[in-house]
């Protein structure tokens, strides 16, 4: 009989190392008025910003917890320690950040990352940025890119015209909490016709045992401006239930572009509950990137609202769930405008048990007259345990759009696994192939360093050894 | 110096609980080549796939051994490592995996030596001229959206890049029209020499009239009914299986070997 392949999973001991806790601060568990009104008070905010928080957590009290998609019923909200602040202030010179913070952020590459020409650094270390960073020349043009907490306070104008105007409290119960506990995250500003032509790059993880992560993004792009943000995730691994509830909203003005990057990768015990939503001007351009590879559950639909004429939309992404994993991702537009144009492209991978679905919602509005939207999920299983599907869902307003629509849903074929076999390729290196190949139309749109990622991820997960 | 490459002795195998080989006995010397001929069914393709290893074709008896080892249970990747190459009747489209990265993969696998993406690209175009194949195929996606044609020109390709001591052709020449008959059996004939050896299974005579074939066996209900020359394609060819199919059932090949 031929041999068999034992898979592997993945080396996570890179990102599972944790640093003793030593907090300043750690907010009582459980979620009342006072603690909220804690959180603002420690954060120096203004009024509005402590207001908007107990008007959310309001909300949050009335919402039901959603029915569909992921079960999420062992994820225990009351028990989770909604703000920690590392034992750092806030550092712009990477000699000052603490050693213990550092060696993580050793191991996870982030100074390197910055040497290899990244624009600026903003590393979110539990729930509080650590260490920010822009090239001074960004600076003189007017470009802003700092942490949301201090944001709030020095831009508080920009900030309060469009802080959660995109997805509002109302929107859901993770939207109310986040509403009500947000901590960190990056803001960025870009003013008209300036093009940042390096990439920008968060990097943010969870630390302690129980610690939920609600980080807030807020990018503005003015008219004309282009910019690449890259959201990096990894947490290291505890026991109890980790919950990450973070919002990222997106304005990109009349003929401006931008494109949104994350590789997820949270340890296998984390709720990856995320809100992502972007609203594009007349002729403007949003890129979304993504890719799934960590967490127990995900349920994260990156939005695009289409607001002006022409303004377009692409979103790429790629899931892989393996033993455990649940998860639910995919991508939403709105054609709200006519002549706008949405590529969707998206693929998930199932293996060991693993459970991986696409769930997208293409709307097109009365007035999308002229609009153009491709939908292409695919689904790969590598073996009979795993589960995967494609959920795509259209509501179309006007008959005068054009759409192209493809989903496939489909295992790794023996015979294919046997046709490379038998040139020679090893049984683990013929199904690393298929899978590659599978996401090659992916890794295509990928920045370079992602691409190698991706692949790394997908060996790491491929691995084995032939018995 | 023993010149036996494969040696197939009462070979059985069964797929699906449904008995297809039943004992079939075959040598074949460096530089042969050899045909195997037979009605739709009689197990020429089980006897392909037995010998590449393929997972689902279980041997119930016999022995094949290659260059003197039993190989009964080797895996697939190490039969190719060996020298034995398969070339598939419906060959497997994979998506996003380019001919050139695939084969430049195989390439290494199969001489256990790195290929330096430069003089594989060259190795490349020499075969795919030889072959007269158009140098853009190197960047396509493995079979995907290739003719019928195209993809046997492909195994072929495959076959010229990987060098292997032992081919088996199976139905290389179906579904092809007469001038890609030509080119393939052409590519074949080049590709044929005195250290290596080839099994051919084929419905049709005209990739014979290119290749000369130094025997001719008749596979029929799973036993090899009668061996032979070119003659005995011929003969076939005017009067069909009808006369081995009576005789097959009582036909004892069972030998001591």
């Amino acid at each position: 009989m031929a041999d068999k392949t034992q898979v592997n999973d993945i080396d996570r001991s890179l990102y599972d190392q944790k640093n003793e806790n030593i907090y300043k601060y750690k907010s009582q568990k459980g979620l009342t008025k006072e603690v909220i009104k804690e959180i603002s008070k420690e954060k120096n905010e203004p009024k509005w910003m402590t207001e908007f928080r107990l008007k959310s957590l309001e909300i949050y009290k009335e919402k039901e917890v959603p029915d569909w998609g992921a079960d999420i019923s062992e994820l225990d909200i009351d028990n989770i320690i909604t703000y920690i602040r590392p034992d750092a202030e806030l550092q712009n010179d990477w000699n000052d950040v603490p050693e213990d913070i550092k060696n993580t952020f050793d191991s996870l590459g982030i100074p390197e990352a910055e040497k290899k020409s990244l624009a600026g650094v903003g590393a979110q270390y539990d729930s509080e940025v650590v260490y920010h960073n822009l090239k001074k020349e960004l600076v003189e043009q007017g470009v802003i890119y700092m942490d949301m907490e201090n944001a709030v306070k020095e831009y508080e104008d920009i900030v309060k015209e469009h802080f959660m105007k995109l997805i509002t409290p109302n929107d859901h119960k993770f939207a109310a909490l986040h509403g009500a506990v947000w901590s960190g995250g990056s803001f960025v500003y870009v003013p008209a016709g300036i093009d940042v032509d390096i990439p920008l790059q968060s990097y943010f993880r969870l630390n302690a045992p129980g610690a939920g992560q609600f980080e807030h993004t807020l990018i503005i792009l003015e008219e004309g401006a282009d910019a690449h943000f890259i959201e990096g995730c990894s947490a290291p691994k505890y026991s109890v239930n980790n919950l990450h509830a973070g919002a990222v909203e997106l304005f990109v003005g009349k003929k401006a572009k931008l494109r949104y990057s994350t590789i997820e990768n949270w340890s296998r015990n984390m709720y990856n509950l995320n809100t992502k939503r972007a609203k594009v001007e007349e002729d403007g351009v949003i890129e979304w990137v993504s890719g799934s590879f960590g967490s127990r559950v995900s349920m994260l639909y990156p939005m695009s609202i289409l607001n002006g004429e022409r303004a377009r939309a692409e979103f790429t992404g790629i899931t892989f769930a393996a033993e455990g994993q649940y998860l639910d991702t995919g991508a939403q537009v709105i054609h709200a405008a006519p002549h706008t144009t949405s590529t969707v492209n998206a693929r998930s991978i199932a293996k060991d048990g693993g459970q991986a679905y696409y769930r997208g919602l293409l709307k097109a509005a009365k007035n999308a007259h002229h609009s153009k939207a491709s939908v292409s999920c695919e689904s790969l299983m590598l073996d009979n345990d795993s589960i995967s599907d494609t959920l795509p869902i259209m509501k179309l307003q006007t008959d005068d759009i054009d759409i192209g629509h493809e989903a496939k849903v489909g295992r790794i074929s023996e015979e294919a696994i046997f046709y490379l076999m038998s040139r020679g390729i090893s049984e683990e290196e013929a199904k690393a192939m298929i899978v590659r190949g599978f996401v090659e139309p992916i890794a295509n749109e990928l920045p370079l360093e992602y691409a190698v990622e991706l692949n790394n991820l997908i060996n790491l997960e491929l691995e084995g050894t032939i018995g | 110096m023993d010149n036996k490459l494969i040696k197939i002795c009462n070979l059985e195998s069964r797929v699906e609980e449904e008995e297809i080989l039943k004992g079939i006995n075959l040598e074949v010397e460096k530089g042969e080549i050899h045909v195997i001929m037979g009605p739709n069914g009689s197990g020429k393709s089980t006897l392909a796939n037995v010998l590449m290893g393929h997972p689902d074709y279980e041997i119930t008896a016999g022995e094949v051994d290659f260059e003197g080892e039993n190989i009964n249970d080797l895996a697939v990747d190490k039969r190719a490592k060996k020298g034995i190459f398969l070339s598939f009747q419906y060959p497997q489209e994979i998506p996003g995996v380019t001919v050139e990265n695939f084969l430049r993969t195989a390439k290494t696998s199969v001489t256990g030596e790195n290929q330096s993406i430069f003089d594989f690209k060259f190795l490349l175009e020499e075969k795919m001229k030889m072959l007269d194949i158009d140098e853009s195929y190197a960047d396509r996606y493995l079979n995907k959206g290739f003719s019928g044609g195209e993809k046997k020109k492909n195994e072929i390709l495959q076959m010229a890049v990987l060098e292997p001591k032992l081919a088996v052709l199976d139905e290389t020449d179906s579904g092809l029209d007469v001038d890609a008959t030509k080119t393939v059996a052409e590519g074949i004939k080049k590709l044929s020499s005195k250290d290596n050896s080839m099994i051919i299974i084929t419905h049709h005579n005209q990739i014979l009239d290119y290749l000369e074939p130094d025997y001719v066996h008749v596979l029929v209900e799973g036993k090899i009914v009668k061996s032979g020359g070119m003659e005995l394609a011929r003969e076939i060819e005017k009067n069909g299986y009808a006369e081995y199919k009576e005789d097959a059932e009582k036909l004892n090949t069972k030998t001591n070997c």
